[in-house]
């Protein structure tokens, strides 16, 4: 038994090294979307992120999981440039997209968020009507130009977020006046009006009900059609439900990044296999 | 297939200059404020700072009988003009206090004329030409020269602007504030620790909170209103006086330590009562022996920023009547007296021009006191602020 | 001086009785306690008790009696209310003795005074507020006896000149008869709050915006202090400033481009009020800009939107309740605002839209009534309280307003973290 996992952790380790999956989803898109080589993080004196290489490939729902404090989040955050806001937080390694190195100094971190969006755990509608919370953004990117469009624009993604046939009737109202999971919805309809390549979420359903919850993750089933998702969640069920490909990250390492079923079923670290049977978490 | 990062970054361009005006504009606003503080400042000092230094000449002084009854003749004639008319008067008092003096002629150190002290700094001065050169003759000889003005520290109000001091307007601002701070620091305090820890959450208790807020943002003038009606009117506390100077700005403050008590309250953490209701304490042993020790730092430093607005506070105690012409200090806080704010108003509606120093000294001092009881508040807020 | 006398003996026999009470008090409750009988509380809160039992009536007593010496005008011989006093203190002094008995609770007895006495104190803001309201409405109503209240609000003459006269009872010897038409004052008062706002909500606004957005840490640990030292000068000083310094200067700069300003322009004081209501705005929204929750800035950022858009569309919308409410605070001040205007503004009443002209304002005129020899009973002193009724009742509803904006605005951000 024993020797069985350390043979297989030493297999992990040798291909988590160049960043690709241990084993391959066989039905997953396999293009390349973003690829992260050593990358270190410190908070200050603390480094919060390990020599991370992983490969995400396009049109996918990829889950980071790992006990919380492990850094997903803080990983999730280096792919769009928010952890720019926090004061005292050192970046080293790559970060690459569509060719181009995200951290670079010529990198417009504007640029890369219209491209990279973001939803988060709790949900954060703008104080603006449905309508606005939605319709922003992508007039202010110049993505629509008359109203028409507009309202087009609004009720695509408003559709797409599943939230269209609940909110039609009420476009006008606040949208802080809509229900927790409904809210998250409408962010999740504001991040897809601006269409960016990537959608990364922070434990969306943290804060949700059971029954939102569910809404959500067929949600993201449906949007890794037209997105490349990658979602960070404490919940393994959720993981396990939703993801083509599972990151298990711990005290700031990437452990193992694998094909969902396999890391469920049979995962190739003692860590992660110890988190996933319920040791430590 | 979306846009690539160029095409993106090419669009950003124009928003990205737009973000960096709001930046620089935000800036800039800021800037202008410290900029308005370091115009004021420098016109203040550029002011005021002359007015603790003042002309004297070196005169020789007769002590005679004849100069008893008739101070003019105690000194030449040469010089007669620009001697302090002021001083000169009070010449026979010093002889009747000092009566070796009779019969003496000494060097000294006299007072100049207010007139002669501007023509010194350069000022507009009514000396003809004649006097100025005089005056510069003197000050060829070292026999005329600016010395640290100590009049200004240790005298009352005058009409001649060289013997004009702030001592009786200080005195009356202690008194007042005395006053102030007897009344306000305990119904204050004792208000705050009703409201926090014994009141019921009732609509009286509301109505008290949103009464408070209130005062708080009332204009002072209309403190004096009530100062004048009911204090003066109705209860007949002497005009004039720090008495009623002092509880008109009591209630002024009032607020302000309610509010900073109850805030320095709050900060106590539940878990230090809780601890002692377990140990059998009553909610008034509580209170008294746990809850505000703890808090005393800051209901010191609410108090002492209170007693500042207080103190620097001048509306309403014109309208009770303390901006009178006190030249001696007062005795009681029932006799008129003056502050140094209602001090440096008197003076600033003067005509002579020399007065227009003064009321820029009397600034610089009472806004060194100001700055020194802030900066006290904040020291002891520094020290004893605790993160529970 | 008589009175004095009294008042010292007074005080100094009820504080001998206070401490008769104290240590009789105790000794009774250590004697019964040394007997081996069980107490409700401590000899020390008997002691105290009895204390209370004695002054307390005592000094109520007293107090009722003056007040309604004072109130109701009626003479009662000091003497004989002192000495009725006394006679209640020690009545007061058996019987709280009297009570002291290990089955009586002495300590929710001190407990329950003690309540009353702070509750007390709680009420003496509230009879401020009545206090400020009666004694303004009480000679008000006096002034509008002699003077229309239709005149008062939209008369555009001011004229108290003559109204001593007519105290006199010599109305008709005037040639002319005295006008309170306040119009021209509150226009007076308009224009100069309006300049001072438009000094003060820019720049105020906007320092607020750079020390809660833009500014790095040191920078806002330093200007915070430099902006509340603005806050925290007198306004005499500021009214000094307006008079000598910057009223001078607007004079120079007007005549330079050949337009004629007045020495007492409602220019230079508008614009010291501004800079002297700058911290005010500034610290208040501040305080509500950081309220807005980092979760909007973070979602309007992850949607491609630069700092400045962010700011302009999310941030200071999100705020607006708030920075309204301290706007709305911010005009309650300037109206009340006296010492400025009262040193830097004129003092004729001037019906103008020029601001480079001189005007008056609501409080100089107050001030200006109230300052002269005249009579207290006469029409201009009366007018101050008139002029003082409506400013009471113009800030109160501003302050009122901004209160209720602020709170909604405090919940808003309270419900929306889910």
């Amino acid at each position: 038994m024993n020797m069985q996992i350390a043979e297989r952790e030493s297999v992990a380790m040798s291909s988590q090294s160049a960043g690709q999956p241990v084993v391959r989803n066989d039905e997953a898109n396999h293009d390349l979307s973003i690829r992260v080589r050593d990358l270190n993080l410190w908070y200050g004196q603390t480094q919060a992120l390990k020599n991370i290489s992983i490969d995400i490939f396009q049109k996918n729902v990829t889950a980071l999981i790992g006990p919380s404090g492990c850094g997903k989040s803080t990983f999730l955050r280096c792919l769009n440039r928010m952890n720019d806001l926090i004061r005292g937080v050192r970046i080293e390694g790559l970060v690459e997209m569509d060719g181009r190195d995200v951290n670079e100094s010529r990198m417009d971190e504007v640029a890369l968020r219209r491209r990279v969006g973001m939803v988060f755990q709790k949900p954060n509608p703008f104080p603006k009507s449905i309508y606005e919370n939605v319709a922003y953004a992508p007039r202010m990117h110049d993505l629509v130009s008359r109203k028409a469009e507009q309202d087009e624009l609004v009720e695509k993604a408003l559709r797409d977020a599943g939230l269209w046939n609940e909110v039609k009737d009420k476009l006008h109202q606040p949208g802080t006046s809509l229900s927790g999971g409904q809210q998250q919805r409408l962010c999740i309809a504001r991040a897809i009006a601006v269409q960016p390549d990537v959608i990364l979420m922070d434990e969306p359903t943290s804060a949700l009900d059971p029954i939102s919850t569910a809404t959500i993750e067929d949600l993201m089933d449906k949007l890794k059609k037209q997105f490349t998702i990658i979602t960070v969640t404490h919940n393994m069920q959720q993981a396990a439900r939703v993801a083509d490909y599972t990151a298990f990250f711990h005290l700031g390492e990437l452990i193992e990044y694998n094909d969902t079923k396999t890391m469920f079923s049979n995962p190739h670290t003692k860590k992660a296999e110890d988190y996933i049977t319920g040791r430590y978490g | 297939m979306s846009q690539s990062f160029d095409e993106i970054s090419a669009q950003l361009k124009r928003r990205h200059r737009k973000s960096a005006r709001l930046k620089w504009l935000s800036m800039g606003a800021l800037g202008l404020a410290g900029l308005f503080l370091v115009i004021f400042f420098a016109d203040m000092l550029g002011k005021g700072l002359p007015a603790f230094q003042q002309a004297q000449i070196r005169v020789e002084v007769t002590y005679s009988e004849q100069s008893q009854q008739l101070p003019l003749a105690a000194v030449n004639e040469d010089v007669r003009e620009l001697v302090s008319r002021g001083w000169l008067r009070t010449l026979p008092m010093m002889m009747r206090d000092n009566p070796e003096l009779l019969g003496s002629t000494r060097q000294e150190w006299v007072l100049a004329d207010g007139q002669v002290d501007q023509y010194l700094k350069g000022h507009y001065t009514r000396l003809n030409d004649r006097q100025q050169a005089a005056v510069d003759a003197l000050v060829e000889e070292g026999r005329a020269e600016l010395k640290f003005n100590t009049t200004f520290f240790t005298r009352g109000d005058s009409k001649m602007p060289e013997l004009a001091g702030i001592m009786s307007a200080a005195m009356g601002t202690v008194m007042t504030l005395l006053v102030t701070l007897a009344v306000s620091f305990p119904i204050g305090v004792m208000t705050a620790v009703y409201l926090e820890e014994f009141a019921p959450d009732n609509r009286l208790t509301q109505i008290i909170e949103i009464n408070i807020n209130n005062l708080a943002a009332i204009p002072s003038i209309l403190f004096g209103l009530l100062g004048l009606a009911i204090f003066i009117s109705f209860f007949g506390v002497p005009r004039s006086s720090p008495l009623v100077g002092g509880l008109t700005l009591a209630l002024m403050t009032l607020p302000v330590i309610i509010i900073s008590t109850r805030t320095a309250l709050r900060s106590v953490p539940d878990s230090i009562r809780h601890a002692a209701f377990g140990v059998g304490c009553s909610r008034w042993q509580v209170v008294r022996d746990h809850v505000l020790p703890l808090a005393l730092p800051g209901i010191m430093t609410g108090s002492i920023i209170g007693l500042a607005q207080a103190m620097g506070e001048t509306a309403p105690l014109i309208i009770v009547g303390m901006v009178a012409f006190i030249p001696d200090i007062s005795a009681s806080v029932t006799d008129a007296a003056t502050v140094l704010p209602a001090q440096i108003f008197t003076w600033a509606g003067e005509p002579d021009r020399a007065f227009v120093e003064k009321t820029a000294g009397g600034i610089l001092v009472l806004l060194s006191v100001l700055i020194a009881m802030n900066a006290t508040a904040v020291v002891l807020r520094k020290k004893f602020e605790r993160r529970w | 001086m008589q009175t004095n006398q009294l008042l010292l003996l007074f005080s100094g026999v009820l504080l001998l009785l206070g401490l008769i009470a104290f240590f009789l008090g105790r000794a009774k409750a250590a004697r019964t306690r040394a007997a081996g009988t069980a107490m409700y509380a401590q000899p020390d809160q008997y002691a105290w008790f009895t204390v209370l039992a004695t002054a307390g009536p005592a000094v109520a007593v007293g107090a009722l009696g003056a007040f309604v010496m004072l109130l109701l005008g009626a003479e009662i011989p000091t003497l004989y209310l002192l000495a009725g006093s006394l006679v209640v203190a020690a009545v007061g002094l058996v019987v709280g003795v009297n009570q002291v008995r290990p089955d009586f609770h002495a300590r929710q007895a001190i407990e329950r005074v003690i309540r009353f006495i702070l509750a007390g104190a709680a009420l003496i803001s509230i009879f401020t507020t009545f206090g400020i309201l009666f004694s303004i409405v009480s000679e008000a109503v006096r002034f509008f006896q002699m003077h229309s209240f239709w005149g008062f609000i939209t008369g555009t003459t001011w004229n108290p000149g003559a109204s001593f006269l007519e105290a006199a009872g010599r109305a008709g010897d005037a040639a002319s008869t005295a006008q309170f038409g306040s119009v021209p004052l509150f226009a007076g008062t308009f224009m100069i709050t309006l300049i001072a706002m438009l000094v003060a909500i820019p720049v105020g606004l906007m320092s607020a915006i750079y020390m809660s957005e833009f500014a790095p840490a040191n920078v806002r640990t330093l200007a915070k202090p430099v902006l509340e030292v603005l806050a925290g000068i007198p306004t005499v000083v500021y009214g000094f400033f307006a008079a000598i310094t910057v009223a001078p200067v607007i004079v120079t700069v007007a005549g330079a481009v050949g337009l004629e300003a007045s020495f007492n322009n409602a220019l230079a004081p508008g614009i010291v009020m501004g800079i002297m209501i700058i911290p005010f705005i500034s610290s208040l929204s501040d305080d509500v800009i950081n309220a807005v929750p980092d979760s909007m800035r973070q979602g309007a950022l992850a949607l491609g939107m630069t700092k400045g858009e962010t700011i302009k569309h999310v941030v200071v919308p999100a705020a607006l309740p708030g920075i309204i409410s301290a706007s709305l605070l911010a005009v309650s001040r300037a109206l009340g605002e006296t010492m400025i205007v009262v040193m830097a503004a004129g003092m004729r009443p001037n019906l103008t839209a020029n601001p480079l002209e001189d005007m008056t304002t609501v409080t100089v005129r107050i001030v200006a009534a109230l300052t002269g020899d005249q009579e207290f009973e006469s029409a201009e002193t009366l007018s101050a309280f008139a002029l003082g009724l409506v400013l009471f009742a113009v800030t109160l509803t501003l302050n009122l307003v901004s209160v209720i904006m602020i709170r909604r605005f405090r919940e808003k951000y309270r419900t929306n973290n889910l």
